[in-house]
């Protein structure tokens, strides 16, 4: 494992960073937790809840398998142990947006133990090494409702849509030293929890959320007391609130003062965290097992499918980029980073046909590809092209039938048009020549033309070669394959 | 530590304080008087409880299941909701589909 | 012809099957005992039209040559702590007045399917927490029965299910539903000289009833014999995907199964519970009892249950930890009464709604539940408790290996007077001191008039059996009921 060597420069010395994360995640699923009502995002407020949810009275949980098994699916890829008997318990507290007055939540046994998370240390730098965060388990519990603040003057609203939503808090070792290494940190697990299917990562509709426990102290030396900075919902803020937190730690510690184990808020207008006072007394939990539910007991059949239903995980997905296909390490990582990227990669690749090699479709896809989602301001998923039709066109250029250059022209019209890759080509007379005829006349009229560089070439000037090429492409109207009309050159200047 | 250690850590006085504190977890209001009316009378219980600690549980696993079953899981169905007005039936203060309840400033 | 209300459940079926009268005239015979009976206070809210719809729905299915619903033509009590839609459903709590459920539990919907009708709401301690019936928010419930030559004091019912116990007593309903967290139907049956079962933890959906304390609550019916608590009991039980506790068995027909061939079996007669102070007329009535079942043909053998006097410590440990949590959730937001005093913020108005609505049996048992699941208390209280009980309920495995059933008394006393313990809520646990071990161990249980105690008091006896084995223990409670040949009964004096 790398050393970090961020460090907050104090009038005392250098200060180290710990942070641990405790990630809520929006488990990918139609119904409830503990009851049938629906969880899609942006409902008219109160119409997915069920009388369960509302905790009327005599209501009683049962829980969505589904749920389980996508937690299990998360837990194996993240090589964590599964507990096969784990039990729910009651996180006993008083809040307008939790109807029960308990969170049924997993705290003494969680249905998943000790995994890893791997993450770069520098995502453009490939060679920048990899450090292994520790997760330090995952369990399945109840969101809360939603309190509105702002649409009466004395009175808070109340809706209850989210109220039983199945989340995974996904709690990491204390295994974190800067703002960037939690940014990857919570980058990746996003990558893996898409991949895996168990949650769509989406966090500006709150399906990813961190608590952002961070400690400072001198290296070296034990952990220093640590505050728990509630629900920060982007990579960014992540980032922010350790960079503001671990400073105002070092300042309250060096002017003499300490640090009070509290929960904090991050205010993304400001860039700074804040006490939360309202949640002040209500540290004791009161977490007994749910009396409402028996111990979770799953089976070996029901590990194995969730096993045998993962799909290739991002790591072994580059590992086989790299090795298998060939491609840099870079592009690798850059392909295997979503998982709609690598889907659409493997789907260029199968559509291209084997005359078109990996590396070839990589670089396509990382710079014409990528440019071209880039300006249009499209997803991958939302490209105008699909692999099929890229396929065709990659095949075109493997095959000779249209130099590269102009595979981007056919590619822009492609764009623009939504037309095939071949039926352009057709339609414009694009299709390249490798007749050595045609060529050899059009050199012999180009070398004529230009006596004087020839001459120059054939003392010593060799790169005057790249003139040649460039008016010989020119006056085949950029049709001549590159390869043959480079082949033909030598051999008339080194006549 | 043994459980009887444990017990005898338990067994200490209910005084009106520590009413005051669990009523306050509890969310009931409770005035000084009552307070000091209930705390003898949680003592007494509490100290009739404490015969527990008699009892040697070291091997034994606390009880999980009444009888023995166990948890069944559903589909991943959507079957419930769209009940608003059932749910807001019998709410104190409902208004624009909401439950109102006095201003939190969080 | 005797009056329709003498009527059992299996009278009032047979009965009206038989064509000698119809549902209407039960239900309105009922429903006229119930109006006429006010001072017992046993009923929260009446619905004479609940229980004469199902009676014209049965009449009509007779006149249209249907076959008749297991329970056509009986109408029955409801304990109101079962959910029952557009009919105010309150736990006997302040805090849930005018709460009307849009919703009916799964044992109440069973009930109605089977083809009953609803004479009331029947009242009972307020959340199931008491033992006479005194803790309700709208009033005591009195018994039908007095002292002989003891005066006039109005005696308690028994409780939880108080309400349940009177109205059957009192003939205002043939049977009724209760519920028994740790001796809830039990106790109040012995107290009425009626019979209760309990069954096994999971065989009653508790989805749509208040919940207690989730680990021990149990639904089931109480009903003058036991013929009577069979028929409702198979109409009561059954699978219920909605509570995962229930357990996914099917319902026994225990109707057609009850005998009271004892042969074959061996009773066991737990040494343990013969505790220090017990009355003699209990002690009396208990060796009766083993007498009738060595008549009955059965085995007496004596068994030890070693770990007895710590049920009732931990059943009190583990019983308010659990309602301490389930009662959170009345706090004036989504349903009851809300009390929100001037300038009052969010967390003031839960301690406010709350202070105001629960009465103080329910708030002692909040608050001793909120302690011992308290930081710093939780295993010292909580998990000693859980292990307690897992050592009761081995207790009872070990017992099972050596006999079939177990007989003991169902409560330590007869009726008592209501206000005489009210003062001292210890003296008031130690009620359930009988009961309560069977409710750890979610084993089934039953209570069957056994004869009266010098004072004209009914006493009860108990039957214990295995996990799932209803049967047996509605056989044993038969071969007693026979031998017993109980038929006092209150005289009318409300
Ligand atoms: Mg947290
Ligand atoms: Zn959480």
């Amino acid at each position: 494992m790398t050393e970090s060597t961020y460090r907050i420069h104090g009038a005392t010395g250098d200060w180290e960073v710990v942070i641990g994360l405790e990630v809520h995640a929006q488990v990918t699923s139609k119904a409830k937790l503990f009851s049938g009502a629906a969880t899609a995002f942006g409902a008219e407020p109160n119409t997915q809840v069920s009388l369960v949810d509302a905790a009327m009275p005599g209501m009683l949980p049962v829980p969505n398998r589904e749920c389980i098994r996508q937690a299990v699916r998360t837990g194996l890829a993240i090589d964590a142990a599964i507990n096969k008997w784990s039990r729910f318990d009651r996180k006993n507290y008083f809040y307008a947006d939790l109807p029960q007055g308990y969170q049924i939540s997993q705290l003494y046994h969680p249905l998943v133990g000790e995994g890893r998370i791997e993450i770069a240390l520098d995502d453009k730098n490939p060679d920048a090494g990899t450090k292994a965060i520790g997760v330090e388990r995952i369990h399945v519990e109840q969101d809360a409702g939603k309190l509105m603040h702002d649409q009466h003057p004395t009175r808070s609203y109340v809706d209850l849509n989210r109220s039983g939503v199945a989340l995974m808090e996904i709690v990491s070792k204390p295994d974190m030293r800067s703002p960037a290494e939690a940014g990857a940190y919570v980058r990746k697990l996003r990558t893996i929890l898409r991949y895996v299917g168990s949650c769509d990562g989406n966090m500006e509709e709150g399906s990813m959320r961190a608590d952002v426990n961070v400690s400072v102290r001198k290296p070296g030396e034990a952990f220093g007391t640590r505050t728990e900075t509630k629900n920060v919902n982007s990579v960014r803020f992540v980032m922010q609130t350790i960079e503001y937190e671990a400073q105002r730690q070092v300042d309250v510690l060096e002017s003499g003062g300490t640090i009070v184990q509290e929960t904090r808020l991050f205010d993304p207008d400001k860039g700074v965290t804040r006490s939360m006072r309202s949640k002040e007394d209500a540290h004791d939990y009161r977490y007994f097992p749910d009396p409402d539910l028996l111990p979770l007991e799953l089976d070996d059949a029901f590990l194995d499918e969730c096993r045998a239903s993962l799909p290739e995980l991002p790591d072994a997905k580059r590992a086989r980029y790299e090795g298998e296909l060939g491609l840099s390490p870079y592009n690798a990582a850059v392909l295997t980073a979503e998982a709609e990227t690598a889907r659409w990669f493997e789907a260029l690749l199968d559509a291209a046909g084997p005359t078109v090699t990996a590396k070839a479709a990589a670089n396509w896809v990382i710079s014409d590809l990528f440019g071209a989602l880039n300006r249009i301001g499209k997803d991958i998923e939302a490209s105008p092209v699909t692999p099929a039709q890229g396929g065709e066109l990659l095949r075109l250029i493997a095959d000779g039938t249209i130099s590269n250059t102009l595979g981007k022209q056919v590619f822009e019209i492609m764009l623009e048009t939504g037309e095939g890759a071949e039926a352009i080509v057709e339609a414009r007379g694009l299709r390249q020549t490798s007749d050595t005829g045609a060529i050899e006349a059009e050199i012999a009229k180009v070398l004529a033309a230009n006596a004087d560089k020839v001459a120059d070439y054939r003392g010593g000037k060799d790169k005057l070669f790249g003139f040649f090429v460039g008016q010989t492409m020119k006056a085949m109207a950029g049709k001549a394959n590159p390869g043959v009309v480079n082949d033909l050159l030598k051999k008339a200047l080194d006549q | 530590m043994g459980p009887d250690a444990d017990a005898s850590r338990a067994c200490m006085s209910v005084d009106t304080a520590t009413v005051k504190r669990i009523a306050g977890l509890a969310r009931i209001a409770i005035t000084d008087d009552e307070a000091a009316r209930i705390a003898p009378e949680l003592d007494n219980i509490m100290g009739w409880i404490e015969q527990l600690g008699e009892v040697d549980t070291a091997a034994v696993a606390p009880m999980t299941a009444v009888i023995p079953n166990t948890l069944r899981l559903r589909d991943d169905v959507v079957t419930d909701g769209g009940v608003r007005e059932a749910v807001l039936a019998n709410a104190p203060q409902a208004e624009h589909g909401f439950f109102a309840v006095p201003k939190v400033i969080e | 012809m005797t009056e329709l209300t003498d009527l059992t459940v299996a009278g009032l079926r047979d009965g009206f099957r038989a064509g000698d009268f119809t549902a209407r005239e039960a239900a309105e015979a009922f429903n006229a005992a119930v109006a006429g009976a006010k001072t017992l206070n046993a009923f929260i809210v009446e619905t004479p039209d609940h229980a004469l719809a199902a009676a014209d729905a049965a009449d009509a299915a007779r006149e249209a040559g249907e076959a008749p619903k297991p329970l056509a033509g009986v109408p029955i009590g409801m304990k109101d702590l079962f959910a029952t839609k557009g009919v105010q459903t309150t736990a006997a709590s302040h805090i849930l007045e005018g709460f009307t459920p849009t919703y009916e539990s799964t044992v109440s919907q069973k009930l109605w399917d089977a083809g009953a009708g609803m004479l009331g709401k029947l009242n009972l301690d307020q959340f199931a927490m008491g033992s006479s019936n005194e803790t309700s928010a709208f009033g005591n419930v009195i018994s039908p029965w007095r002292r002989k030559d003891g005066g006039n004091a109005a005696l308690t019912p028994g409780g939880s299910s108080g309400g349940s116990a009177s109205a059957i007593a009192a003939r205002l309903c043939p049977a009724a539903t209760g519920t028994d967290t740790g001796g809830s139907i039990r106790q109040p049956a012995a107290f009425v000289g009626i019979s209760g079962i309990k069954p096994t933890y999971g065989r009653c959906s508790r989805w749509g009833t208040v919940a207690f304390a989730s680990s021990l609550d149990q639904a089931g019916p109480m009903a003058r014999d036991v013929r009577d608590c069979a028929i409702m009991l198979e109409a009561m039980s059954g699978f219920d995907a909605k509570d995962a506790t229930s357990l996914d068995l099917p319902v026994p027909a225990w109707e057609a199964g009850l005998s009271p061939d004892m042969k074959g079996k061996r009773i066991g007669i737990p040494k343990e519970y013969r505790v220090d102070g017990m009355p003699a007329e209990i002690e009396a009535l208990w060796s009766r009892g083993i007498e009738w079942m060595r008549d009955a043909g059965a085995e007496i053998v004596e068994v030890s249950l070693p770990h007895t006097k710590y049920a009732l410590p931990a059943y009190y440990i583990v019983a308010p930890a659990e309602a301490s949590s389930n009662l959170a959730r009345y706090d004036g937001v989504r349903f009851g009464q809300r009390e929100l005093p001037e300038g009052a913020n969010l967390q003031d108005m839960y301690a406010a709604t709350r202070a105001a609505g629960f009465g103080d049996e329910v708030k002692r048992r909040i608050l001793i539940g909120t302690y011992v699941l308290s930081a710093g208390f939780y295993d010292a209280y909580y998990t000693q408790a859980q292990k307690v009980r897992a050592l009761i309920a081995q207790d009872f495995e070990k017992a099972w290996e050596v006999c079939d059933l177990l007989l003991t008394p169902t409560a330590p006393s007869a009726a008592f007077a209501l206000g005489e313990k009210q003062a001292d809520p210890l003296a008031m646990y130690l009620n359930d001191v009988f009961t309560v071990p069977a409710s750890l161990a979610g084993l089934p249980a039953m209570s069957v008039p056994g004869g009266l105690d010098g004072d004209g008091l009914p006493l009860g006896l108990q039957v214990i059996g295995r996990p799932l084995d209803e049967q047996g223990v509605l056989n044993a409670g038969l071969a007693i009921e026979q031998r017993a040949g109980f038929t006092a009964r209150a005289d009318k004096w409300w």
